[in-house]
C-alpha cells in the first residue's frame, strides 16, 4: 500500500498560533515520511514539553511524548531496544537547553535516531521566556531590556559533540521536507535546527519576520545548509561489533564444594590492615573461599580510600560454622597488622582490642597500648621472600596456621581453584613461607 | 552446586538475568557501580544491552523508553541518584511502565559519609516523585534473598505494569557472603500480558475496573502505541476532563493497593505468650535476629515480624503480629522512618521503641537488646 500521510485529523487540527512555524515543521515531515513510505508501525514520534510536544499525537506512527527536555533519552531508549525502528525526536529550543547533557551525548555516541529542533529563541508554552538560543539583546518575557546572554549555536554544539550529520534549516527553505528526508535516512545521528517564528511571543517583541531571520544568521555568520557529514557505525551496531570481538574474556567462577574439616566452634571475626597495593581485598577473599572449601560460612567487608592505590586497604572476614546474621566484628578474634597505613586507618580499633585476640603485627610498626595479645612476626623478611604483592596472603597464612582455624591446604585450594596458573604458583609458595613462621614460633612459644 | 562466596550486588544481577532482563542502563555511583559491571559481563552475553548514561535522567529514561519497547529492564543508583530519578519515577508510574529500580542505599543526605552505609531513603522511596501515588517496594536481607527479591521484583513489575522498587543498603550490596542461589526457591516467571493480535485497536490504559492492569503492547509491535507524561484517557490522549483524571488516578491507585495480599512478603517467627515484638526490614533484620536469639536463650519470650515488602505497607501482617503485644521494638539504620509505619499501627496500649542510628555502622545486636529492653 502507498502511504498518502502520515499525520491524522481524528483529535482536531494541528494547535500552533496562525503562522508559527511549527506548523510547517510538523507537515514538512509528514511529506518526508511520505517520500519514505516506512510501516508506520516501524516509526516512533518522539517529543516532550513545549508547543512542539504537542504534535506527536497528530502522526498515526507510535507517539511517545516524555518529560521536559528528555525526548532525546526516549528516542535512545527506543532505538537500543530496536535497532529496526525509525525513531524521529521533535522538540524545542527549551528542551534542547534542559536536555543539554543528552543533546551533546546523543551526537559523541552516534546513536541513529532523527533530532528535529523547532528552533523558535524562546518558550512559547510557558509565557515566552528567553532560552539558551535566544539572540543578544532580544525581548522576552525574562528578558524586557533585552538578552544580556549570547546564544549557543546548536549546530556548532552537536559538530563538536562530534555529530555524524547536522543540518540548518529555516521555515522558509522549500525543500525542508527532503531535507527531513535524508537526515531521516542517516543511519546514524542525524540533526535538523529549524530556524522558525513564534508569531506570539517572540516574532511580534522583536519584529521578527522572514529577512531579520535571515539577518540574524548572517550576522552570526551562520549558512543555511548541511553542516557536517561524516558517517560512522552506528552505536548499536559499533556496540554489537565491540561485543563479538572481545566476547570469552570473562571466566565464571566455579562452585565451592566444601571437602576439608574445620576447628571453628564460634562466629569469628578477623581483621587484615594494610596498605593499598598489597592484594588486601583479594586475600582475604581468597582466604574467605578457603574457609568454605573447610565448611564453614564467611563473609567480608572492605575498606579502603576512593583513590584506590594510595592509603590503607582493611578486609573484614567473618567465618563460622552457622549462618552469619550479624556482618560486623565488635570483638576481633584475629587482627593482621602488615603496614604503618593500616595502623593510621585502625589505631582507635586496635586500642580498643579485647584480651581475646591476637594481634599479629609486623615487628617494626611501633603499636599504640592494647589488651590484645601481640605475637610480633618478621613480616618485612617474609615480604621480601614472597613480594610485595603475597604478603597479605602469607600473613594470613601465618595467622591460619597458628590460629588452626582449617587447614592450610583448605587455603592453598583456593588459589588453585580462582587464580591463574602462574599467580598461583606464587601464592601457594607464599601460603607455605606465612604457615612456616608461625609454626616455627608456635613451638618456640 | 555448591557454594559461592559473591556480594549482594552480584546476587541482583543474577536474580535479573534469571527474570529473563534483557536490558540496563546506569550511571556509575558507589555502592550500586558493581551492578553495572555484573550485568555489563552478563547482558550481552544473553543478547541484550547494557549502556552506561551520561546521568541518572538518561539513565531511567533509556531505560523507561526500552520497557515501552518491550525489554525487561533494570537500572540501578544509591540515594543522590535516586534524587535524579525522581521526575522519570513520575512518568513511568503515569505510563504504567515495568521496570526495576534497585537503590543501594547509603548514608546521607547529599553525598553524606561517602561511601558507608545507612538506609535513609526509606520513605524518600514511597514519596519520591510528585503526586503522590503509591509504590512497591521490597528489601532483602541476605545474598540468596537479593537473588529471589530482584526475580520477584521483576515479577511484580510485568505483573502490576508498574516500576518496582527494591531497596537494600551497602552493607548487603558489597558485603561478600558464602551463598548457595541454586538451593533458592523462586516463583514461576511471570512476563507481562500482552494484547493478543486480532484486536480493532490497543488502548495503552484500558481496564474495566479500577484495579485492572492493562494489557500491553510494544513500541515497534503489532499495533500502534501511546505514551504520554501527561494525564490520559484509556486510548492515551492527553485530557483535561476532571471525570477521566480522577478516574485514572483511582486507577493506578487501585492497581497496587488492592495487590497488597499479593505482594506482601514477610518472615513471621512468632512465640506463644510472647508481650515483646521485633519489627525488622533488611541487614538489620539480622542483627535482630542475633538479639533476639540471645533474648530467648535467656528465657524471654519475643517475637519477630521481618518485612520484606516495605511498601505498600503490610498493614494485616503488622496488625495480625500485634496482637496481645505490649512492646514493639523498631531497629533501623535510620532516624526512625518506618516507625512511624508501625506506630499508625500499633495497639493503643502498646508502647513502639525505634533503635535508631545513621552514623555509618550496623545497628548491633547489643543495641537492640539494651535499648529495646530485650532482657
Amino acid at each position: 500500500m502507498t502511504y498518502t500521510t502520515y499525520m491524522t485529523d481524528k483529535i482536531g487540527p494541528l494547535p500552533f498560533c496562525p503562522g508559527c512555524g511549527h506548523t510547517i515543521l510538523v507537515k514538512a515531515l509528514d511529506q518526508a515520511l511520505v517520500m519514505l513510505q516506512f510501516d508506520p508501525k516501524k516509526i516512533v514520534i518522539v517529543t516532550d514539553i513545549g508547543c512542539i510536544g504537542l504534535s506527536d499525537r497528530y502522526f498515526t506512527p507510535h507517539g511517545f511524548h516524555g518529560l521536559h527536555g528528555r525526548s532525546i533519552t526516549y528516542a535512545c531508549g527506543l532505538k537500543l531496544a530496536r535497532p529496526e525502528l525509525t525513531v524521529i525526536t521533535l522538540m524545542g529550543d527549551g528542551a534542547t537547553g534542559i536536555g543539554g547533557t543528552h543533546f551533546l551525548n546523543v551526537a559523541r555516541r552516534n546513536i541513529g535516531i532523527t533530532l528535529l529542533v523547532g528552533n523558535n529563541f524562546n518558550y512559547g508554552m510557558t509565557g515566552g521566556q528567553h532560552s539558551v538560543t535566544t539572540p543578544t539583546d532580544g525581548i522576552t518575557s525574562t528578558t524586557p531590556w533585552g538578552n544580556p546572554e549570547g546564544p549557543m549555536d546548536l549546530c556548532g554544539t552537536s559538530v563538536a559533540a562530534g555529530a555524524a550529520w547536522v543540518y540548518r534549516a529555516t521555515m522558509f527553505d522549500k525543500d525542508l521536507p527532503e531535507v527531513i528526508a535524508e537526515a531521516i535516512r542517516q543511519p546514524g545521528f542525524a540533526f535538523v535546527d529549524v530556524w522558525e517564528m513564534c508569531t506570539a511571543y517572540y516574532a511580534p517583541l522583536n519584529k521578527l519576520k522572514k529577512q531579520e531571520i535571515f539577518d540574524l544568521l548572517s550576522g552570526y555568520g551562520f549558512t543555511i545548509g548541511l553542516q557536517v557529514d561524516k558517517p560512522r557505525p552506528e552505536y548499536s551496531v559499533k556496540y554489537r561489533q565491540a561485543y563479538e570481538a572481545g566476547k570469552g574474556v570473562l571466566k565464571s567462577k566455579p562452585p565451592i564444594e566444601p571437602k576439608f574439616g574445620n576447628s571453628v566452634q564460634k562466629q569469628t571475626g578477623i581483621i587484615i590492615a594494610g596498605s593499598a597495593g598489597q592484594k588486601i581485598k583479594s586475600a582475604a577473599t581468597l582466604f574467605a573461599e578457603g574457609s568454605i572449601f573447610a565448611g564453614l560460612k564467611a563473609t567480608q567487608k572492605d575498606d579502603y580510600p576512593i583513590t584506590v592505590q594510595t592509603g590503607h586497604s582493611v578486609a573484614e572476614i567473618i567465618v563460622s560454622p552457622n549462618r552469619i546474621d550479624y556482618t560486623g566484628i565488635d570483638n576481633p578474634d584475629y587482627f593482621i597488622l602488615i603496614s604503618e597505613d593500616g595502623l593510621a586507618r585502625m589505631r582507635q580499633t586496635i586500642v580498643k582490642l579485647p584480651e581475646t585476640c591476637v594481634l599479629y603485627a609486623s615487628e617494626e610498626i611501633e603499636l599504640p597500648e592494647t589488651k590484645a595479645q601481640v605475637r610480633r612476626l618478621p613480616f618485612r623478611e617474609l615480604e621480601k621472600k614472597v613480594g610485595k604483592l603475597s604478603l597479605s596472603t602469607a600473613s594470613l597464612a601465618a595467622m591460619l596456621k597458628d590460629s588452626g582455624m582449617f587447614p592450610v591446604e583448605a587455603f592453598k585450594e583456593a588459589i588453585l581453584s580462582f587464580q591463574s596458573e602462574k599467580i598461583a604458583d606464587i601464592n601457594i609458595k607464599a601460603i607455605e613461607a606465612g604457615a612456616e613462621l608461625t609454626s616455627k614460633s608456635s613451638s618456640a612459644g | 552446586m555448591g557454594y559461592e562466596f559473591i556480594e549482594g550486588n552480584e546476587a541482583i544481577a543474577r536474580g535479573a538475568m534469571r527474570a529473563g532482563c534483557d536490558f540496563f542502563a546506569s550511571y556509575p555511583i558507589t555502592p550500586a557501580s558493581s551492578i553495572l559491571h555484573y550485568m555489563n559481563d552478563f547482558v550481552p552475553e544473553a543478547g541484550g544491552l547494557v549502556i552506561q548514561a551520561e546521568d541518572e535522567i538518561a539513565s531511567l529514561g533509556f531505560c523507561i523508553a526500552a520497557a515501552m519497547a518491550g525489554r525487561k529492564v533494570l537500572t540501578s543508583t544509591s540515594g543522590p541518584g535516586m534524587s535524579l530519578y525522581s521526575e522519570n519515577i513520575g512518568l513511568a508510574i503515569m505510563g504504567e511502565t515495568p521496570l526495576v529500580i534497585v537503590n543501594i542505599q547509603r548514608q546521607g543526605p547529599a553525598t553524606g559519609s561517602a561511601t558507608k552505609g545507612a538506609e535513609g531513603d526509606i520513605q524518600f522511596t514511597r514519596w519520591v516523585t510528585s503526586g503522590g501515588l503509591p509504590i512497591i517496594a521490597l528489601s532483602p536481607a541476605t545474598v540468596e534473598e537479593a537473588y529471589e527479591l530482584t526475580f520477584i521484583a521483576f515479577n511484580f513489575a510485568e505483573k502490576y505494569r508498574t516500576p518496582l522498587f527494591l531497596l537494600t543498603s551497602k552493607d548487603l550490596g558489597v558485603t561478600k557472603d558464602s551463598a548457595n542461589l541454586d538451593l533458592v526457591k523462586l516463583p514461576p516467571r511471570f512476563d507481562r500480558k500482552k494484547l493478543p493480535p486480532g484486536q480493532k485497536e490497543y488502548l495503552p490504559h484500558y481496564f474495566e475496573k479500577p484495579e485492572d492492569v492493562p494489557l500491553i503492547s510494544d513500541f515497534g509491535g503489532d499495533y500502534i502505541a501511546r505514551y504520554t507524561t501527561s494525564m490520559h484517557d484509556k486510548a492515551g490522549y492527553l485530557t483535561a476532563n476532571p471525570a477521566v483524571i480522577q478516574e485514572m488516578i483511582d486507577h493506578l491507585t487501585a492497581k497496587i493497593e488492592s495487590a497488597i495480599d499479593d505482594i506482601t512478603l514477610v518472615k513471621e517467627d512468632f512465640q506463644e505468650g510472647a508481650d515483646t515484638l521485633v519489627v525488622s526490614y533488611g541487614v538489620i533484620s539480622r542483627s535482630a535476629a542475633v538479639a533476639i536469639e540471645e533474648a530467648r536463650a535467656k528465657g524471654r519470650k519475643i517475637s519477630s515480624l521481618v518485612l520484606q515488602t516495605l511498601w505498600p505497607v503490610p498493614e494485616k501482617a503488622i496488625r495480625d503480629a500485634m496482637k496481645g503485644i505490649k512492646k514493639v521494638v523498631v531497629p533501623e539504620m535510620n532516624m526512625g522512618q518506618y516507625l512511624i509505619e508501625i506506630e499508625k499501627l500499633a495497639p493503643p496500649d502498646a508502647k513502639v521503641i525505634g533503635v535508631c542510628k545513621m552514623n555509618t555502622t550496623l545497628v548491633t545486636p547489643g543495641e537492640i537488646i539494651e535499648k529495646g529492653g530485650l532482657l
